[in-house]
């Protein structure tokens, strides 16, 4: 029943005014006034000010005046609105409108094991990378699109900002209004904001594969634009354009809720302000976006309800997934109640018919309808500069604006048309007199009828009844203008009677007409209006939707916490305490924690106020500490694609929602190395964290220790095992031993140059990490097996002046043990993995034994997801062969990895003025029977074996509530998702790429 | 250098470790804790055999006059652990494709014999036997249908005298849907596959047909070496195991399997624990993945896998232990230890390594547990063989035999203690 009008009005009202000036005209130019004036209108000029019953002028593109007691000049088209609303049109900040296909949302090729490809395949005298591409224009590449722009404009919208959504840096952006015209007359600003994004998109450049390395690119590219404004040694146009873009708004895209931080890390260091563009999933963590400052740009794209009808499928989605399919749509509402600015976006939505509804869900769900229309409105127009242009309707403003049946968000609410630069698109065909009421008719046939007519919501529908009959008769009924045809199904007679009509008097209402009865006999009729009429709420009406019942957890997983535990005052009573300092193992002995340490351990102790546990029976532990391990990291643990990745950080991408640092809680680690792969013989900078299950990526990290890098050696640097011809120098033990001499000797250079204070030097991040290691700030633990390469690796040091740090899961360790207790370089090894490739033939479970009896610092690491949670048992292992004494063994996991990582005046023992990282084991602690009980981190207790059945339960409780909400969604008629099996995504040190080509016996 | 290769002999390590030669007369283990793997245990006890085969276990009898004895007070006696299910001699390097035998190409290779390609002389082997692995069920993978198994002693010149229980088995890889996390277009392609999998659940269940009704054509017409491989199925002189992980996969298995008289051994099992009720009804055991693995989803408990063991058990199923791999069976005893720590009796975990395991391959007639008439596949470690901190073998029998402990780590171990004069 909804009339859209098609919009062939190309020809009679070709182009706007005034901007078409330079083109030739073919034939009589057709230039005209443009003068309107909108009367009787409720004109919302922005959110909160509304002037009722007035005039709005256009002139033009522009709006010439408005006023509640503005007067029509002469000359002036009149429109009489009777009331309706007048809005400031959409602004879309956030679009791919008018950018070719090709280039729309680009996936990020594979940085796996195909083919290396070391520099841009873009000719010309760009930069090296071709994910770096600012040199982009939106402009050059915007076409106006018809049919894409009345869909924009049917939903609101009357301008946007174009995109190029390709690649890490991504140009400029255009921002042009949706007018029907050429491209020369609807773009406001043709360089409006700098993009980025997280994503190379369509580069063919190997580098980066991962999140980190893209981080790393985007920051050195930022050093690099600050050298090359002041050297005139190269024109790089990358570059060159990169510089110039930062006069603009920037713009960054981020997939998910702990990209904003990656993003906001990125702005803080380069003095940037980011308007972010974030994945919809920002209400995950509040109180952190809040504290960035950052503005949002906010889709609407809502999951869809997960099809759950079968418990198996029902089994493959996560707590997470169902959890976010509830309070996406309450995204905005949060974000609204926290203070945090944001812009609108129906940007990702499959259908923008879908932008109404879920704007209405968004409303639903608390997003008040002030907000909802800056959100429109005013703010994307801040944020793009534009607020003298767009936004709002005032004086000299574009004349974009919504003319709707009542106030923009109420329920019902019909667009009817929106206005252009000047120029009207019909959205919805609004009829000059409206004819709802209730009418008395003479309808030849049936006689004497009561017809009630409702045509509010641009939707005509009709009934009647007839003599003392209550019983409705459906009408079907449609409206062409002031043409009216209805029929309907008389009782009792077979067929359906006709009429057609048309308003024969306006005041009283009156219709008149013909009508053809189902036999085919023909005759007048008429209705004359005796009542107001509102049709009741039909059952098909739109229920508002309940809002959840949801909270968000921390982390937004399974087993996440409402609200984070703290640190209490806890005293352990009677317990065997080892403690892994001089007094060894007590017996009977108690463990007082508070603040956050140790604060006494011994017999007796007493504390007021603490929490007491008995632990009659129990033995506890420092908490275990894992040297070698790759949870908890977003989008890739390897940038492989260049043999020396210095530059990247784990620090960068932190996971904190990884259900592994719960698990591993559950096995009694309480702090984790995390590390580059090995893909590469130079690898990223590691990161420390605690698991402190809950925090933020910041909140997990150690805090004030010393950094680390990972180095590599051996088959998976020389790419032996990834199925390709390897072109990437290594492919020998002979060449890894020149990548590192190559390395620090341009380090030393690069160094020479710092300490003389060189005008001309780059800013290298690469090197610069290599001179933290030369200085001794920042140590090296590298991945290694065979003794040739490890001793070689120990003679580049000696040569070059560095000392390895640590040779981790060192398989022939016991190989060269003498050479490194001589150097004091320590050792984490596999406990007894072996045979999985051609350098561990030689790895035996008496590696741990033989090093630590040859005064090799040793440790015990897992660099597995699972064997992590069991480090324990691992270390028990060195007991098992050779005969390592338990207490020593324990340190293998405990205190021999603080030392190595340099933390022990912190972590590894129970020492009174330690952190509180403590285990409260079921039996001795590296017995395979030993259950860790409890587990304290910073004195906080994360895991607890009794509260976790309790938080099974809840899990179960949770996901079974929103698994009935999903079935009663698809009975509703909700549009549902298939889901599908998504197991964790476990990282080794070979995972190669974001979306792990692992191969199982690459380690 | 060379001195000392020559003067320790050994570098090529496991030329110098011999099986060992048959049992010449009666040994009889005493003062031990006996565990006979059926959840007897008999303390300060004594276990004698002859001849290959045990002829006594009890806490009373005292040793034969001409046998040898071996105090094992404090100690602990067990049945030889089982490692079903692996690869093992059918690899050597995981990485290196020229040491790898275990999977054929083709989808339905019911005629290959894992048993002739297993190599006797891998170094892996000597590794597993000192921890107390005696017996493996070799098996082949891959493919709708991977092949036949066997199950063998670790003692060996050749796979002729290793040979324990002869083409044992056949093995089906359930077809299943996979997650398509990674491969981007998640829906279509998860429907795609669920076609595919009918399809070839179809595909199976018509070859089925074909191959019973072949049995009936008694060697007439034309041979065909995929459905003599199923005759002795059809005759229950052949097992068959089936390979599935999800609840789906193994009910769709289970109910075809029966269809056509067979009734399988469940292998992997991830989710065995929510169809116990179809398991215990049709009487099918599960041999369950390694307990030291994560929960195959976020949303589970986090110790789900340490506790499957005990959820079906006490369901009434019968269960044994698996790990994928080679090198890593190993490790076997220690997964029956942490289904103790989670709950399992420390003897029914036991049973998960043993005689579960026997009976599942059908050969418990003969070893499994301590019993009067079986194999003397025995090992004595010098603790709790289910503890890493106990687990310590220090004398083991396969079928009577003294074999020797020795390993290729033990002798890199002893190398090195050499060298660092320890």
């Amino acid at each position: 029943m909804k009339r859209y009008i098609l919009f062939i009005c190309s020809l009679l009202f070709a182009g706007l005014a005034v901007a078409q000036e330079t083109y030739p005209v073919n034939g009589s130019h057709d230039e005209r006034p443009r003068l309107f004036a909108l009367t009787n209108a409720n004109i919302v000029v922005k959110a909160g000010n509304i002037i009722r019953n007035g005039t709005l002028l256009v002139d033009g593109q522009r709006i010439a005046a408005l006023g509640k007691s503005q007067s029509v000049p002469k000359g002036y088209v009149t429109i009489d609105l009777q009331g309706k609303f007048i809005y400031p049109s959409f602004i879309d900040a956030f679009s791919e409108y008018g950018q070719p296909k090709e280039s729309q949302g680009r996936q990020q090729g594979s940085g796996g094991r195909r083919t290396q490809l070391f520099e841009s395949t873009k000719k010309g005298p760009y930069g090296w990378n071709e994910a770096i591409r600012p040199e982009t224009t939106a402009k050059a590449r915007f076409t106006v699109d018809q049919k894409q722009s009345e869909e924009l404009k049917k939903i609101g919208f009357g301008a946007i900002q174009s995109i190029v959504r390709d690649g890490i840096a991504r140009g400029s952006s255009v921002v042009a209004t949706l007018a029907e015209a050429r491209e020369n007359e609807v773009i406001i600003l043709p360089e409006a904001g700098a993009h980025y994004s997280f994503s190379k998109g369509s580069a063919q450049t190997s580098y980066p594969s991962s999140l980190m390395g893209t981080i790393a690119l985007l920051r050195q590219t930022y050093y690099d634009s600050q050298w090359y404004a002041t050297q005139q040694k190269e024109y790089n146009m990358s570059l060159e354009a990169f510089g110039k873009l930062q006069s603009l708004p920037q713009f960054f895209e981020v997939d998910d809720v702990l990209d904003i931080f990656r993003a906001d890390q990125i702005a803080k260091e380069f003095g940037k302000s980011y308007i972010i563009k974030t994945g919809g999933d920002a209400y995950q963590r509040l109180a952190d976006i809040k504290a960035t400052n950052a503005s949002l740009i906010v889709p609407l794209d809502f999951p869809k309800a997960y099809d759950v009808e079968d418990p198996a499928d029902a089994r493959n989605v996560t707590l997470a997934q169902l959890k976010h399919w509830e309070m996406a749509p309450a995204n905005p509402a949060m974000l609204e109640k926290s203070g945090i600015r944001f812009a609108i976006s129906p940007i990702g939505l499959d259908n923008l018919r879908d932008f109404w509804i879920n704007l209405r869900l968004a409303l639903d769900h608390g997003l008040s309808q002030e907000y909802a229309l800056r959100a429109l409105t005013e703010i994307p127009a801040e944020m793009l500069g534009l607020s003298d242009k767009l936004g709002t309707l005032e004086k000299g403003k574009r004349a974009n604006f919504i003319i709707a049946s009542d106030t923009l968000f109420k329920e019902g609410t019909v667009i009817y048309e929106n206005w252009v630069q000047g120029k009207a698109f019909v959205v919805t065909r609004s009829n000059a007199k409206d004819i709802t009421g209730e009418y008395a008719a003479n309808i030849p046939g049936i006689g004497p009828a009561r017809l009630f007519i409702d045509e509010g919501k641009g939707k005509l529908t009709a009934h009647l009844t007839t003599g003392g009959d209550t019983t409705e008769t459906k009408v079907t009924a449609t409206r062409t203008g002031d043409l009216l045809s209805f029929s309907f199904n008389p009782k009792g007679q077979q067929g359906s009677t006709r009429i057609s009509g048309y308003i024969a008097d306006d005041d009283p209402l009156t219709l008149k007409g013909e009508v053809v009865e189902p036999d085919g006999t023909s005759s007048s009729w008429m209705a004359a209006y005796t009542d107001s009429y509102t049709a009741k709420t039909s059952g098909s009406q739109r229920k508002k939707e309940s809002v959840g019942k949801g909270e968000v957890i921390y982390p937004f997983v399974a087993y996440g916490d409402a609200a984070l535990p703290r640190a209490e005052t806890v005293l352990i009573k009677n317990a065997t305490v080892w403690t892994n300092e001089g007094e060894g193992t007590l017996q009977h002995a108690d463990v007082l924690l508070a603040d956050g340490k140790i604060k006494a351990v011994g017999q007796n102790l007493s504390a007021a106020g603490a929490k007491v546990i008995d632990g009659t029976g129990k033995h506890v532990t420092p908490g275990i500490i894992d040297e070698h391990s790759h949870i908890a990291i977003s989008r890739g643990v390897n940038e492989g694609s260049h043999s020396v990745t210095a530059e990247v950080r784990i620090g960068d991408v932190i996971n904190s929602e990884d259900i592994n640092i719960y698990r591993q809680l559950a096995g009694g680690v309480t702090t984790s190395h995390l590390l580059h792969g090995s893909a590469n013989s130079i690898g990223g900078q590691s990161q420390l964290i605690k698991l402190r299950w809950g925090q933020n990526p910041e909140g997990l990290k150690f805090g004030g220790n010393d950094g680390f890098i990972k180095f590599a050696l051996g088959e998976n640097v020389k790419q032996s095992n990834w199925g390709i011809t390897g072109t990437r120098f290594p492919q020998t033990r002979m060449g890894v031993e020149q990548v590192f001499y190559d390395a620090f000797t341009r380090a030393k250079e690069y160094k020479a140059r710092v300490v003389a204070d060189d005008p001309t030097l780059r800013r290298d991040l690469t090197l610069e990490t290599l001179v933290e290691i030369l200085d001794k700030k920042r140590f090296i633990t590298c991945h290694s097996y065979v003794q040739s390469e490890i001793n070689m690796l120990m003679h580049v040091g000696d040569s070059m002046g560095f000392k390895v740090n640590t040779f981790t899961h060192i398989l022939e360790g016991y190989k060269v043990a003498d050479e490194m207790a001589g150097r004091q370089i320590a050792g984490a090894s596999f406990a007894d993995w072996w045979a999985y490739k051609m350098e561990v033939q030689e790895a035996i479970p008496y590696n741990a034994y033989l090093m630590h009896k040859r005064n090799v610092l040793t440790a015990i690491n897992s660099d597995d997801a699972e064997m992590a949670r069991r480090l324990n048992q691992e270390a028990a292992k060195a007991v098992k062969y050779g005969g390592v004494s338990e207490e020593e063994a324990l340190k293998m996991v405990t205190l021999n990895v603080a030392e190595i990582l340099h933390i022990d005046d912190r972590v590894g023992s129970l020492a009174p003025g330690k952190d509180a990282d403590v285990v409260i084991w079921s039996d001795k602690p590296l017995s395979i029977y030993a259950k860790a009980e409890k587990t304290f981190v910073d004195g906080v207790k994360y895991w607890d074996i009794d509260e976790d059945a309790a938080k099974q339960q809840a899990v179960k409780a949770e996901k079974g509530r929103l698994i009935r909400k999903s079935l009663q969604a698809k009975i509703k008629g909700s549009v549902t998702q298939r889901t599908v099996a998504q197991p964790n995504m476990e990282y080794h040190c070979d995972t190669i790429g974001e979306i792990g080509e692992f191969e199982e016996y690459m380690d | 250098m060379i001195a000392v290769l020559l003067a320790n002999n050994s570098v090529f390590a496991q030329a110098t470790i011999y099986p060992a030669k048959a049992q010449e007369k009666p040994v009889a283990i005493t003062g031990a804790t006996i565990h006979v793997g059926n959840g007897q245990v008999i303390e300060q006890g004594t276990l004698v055999f002859d001849q290959g085969k045990i002829t006594y276990v009890g806490a009373t009898a005292t040793a034969p006059p001409n046998a040898l004895i071996i105090d094992a007070s404090g100690k602990h006696v067990y049945p030889g652990f089982i490692a079903p299910n692996t690869n093992l001699g059918l690899v050597e390097v995981e990485s290196v494709r020229a040491t790898i035998d275990y999977a054929e190409v083709g989808e339905n290779n019911a005629h290959v014999r894992s048993l002739i390609a297993y190599n006797t002389d891998s170094k892996v082997i000597n590794t597993l036997r000192s921890n107390g692995i005696l017996l493996a069920q070799v098996t082949p993978q891959d493919g709708l249908v991977a092949g036949q198994s066997s199950v063998v002693q670790l003692d060996a010149w050749n796979w002729e005298d290793a040979a324990y229980e002869i083409d044992e088995g056949i093995h089906i890889n359930w077809p299943t849907v996979r997650s398509t996390r990674f491969d981007g277009g998640a829906s279509s392609s998860t429907d795609n596959q669920k076609e595919h999998v009918q399809a070839e659940i179809t595909k199976l269940d018509d070859y089925l047909r074909q191959a019973k009704a072949y049995t009936e054509l008694d060697g007439q017409g034309t041979s065909n070496a995929r459905f003599e491989a199923f005759k002795p199925v059809f005759r229950d002189d052949r097992k068959v195991y089936v390979h599935a992980d999800k609840a789906t996969d193994m009910i769709a298995a289970i109910s075809m399997l029966k269809r056509h008289g067979v009734h399988p051994v469940l292998v992997g099992g991830t989710e065995a624990h929510l169809v116990t009720e179809l398991l215990v009804d049709n009487g099918v055991p599960v041999i369950i993945r390694q307990s030291h693995s994560l929960p195959y989803a976020n949303d589970e408990d986090v110790y789900l896998p340490y506790k499957q063991a005990k959820l079906l058990t006490d369901a009434g199923v019968l269960v044994a232990y698996s790990i994928d791999g080679f090198w890593q069976q190993r490790n076997l005893p220690f997964m029956a230890g942490t289904a103790a720590a989670y709950g399992l009796d420390k003897e029914q975990a036991l049973a998960t390594i043993t005689s579960n395991t026997a009976k599942i391959l059908g050969i418990d007639d003969r070893t499994g547990t301590l019993e009067v008439g079986k194999d003397a596949n025995i090992i004595v470690s010098k603790g709790d063989a289910l503890d890493m901190l106990g687990n310590d073998v220090q004398r083991a029998f396969i079928q009577g035999r003294d074999i020797n402990l020795d390993d290729l780590h033990k002798q890199l171990f002893e190398r090195y203690e050499f060298k660092y004069g320890l």
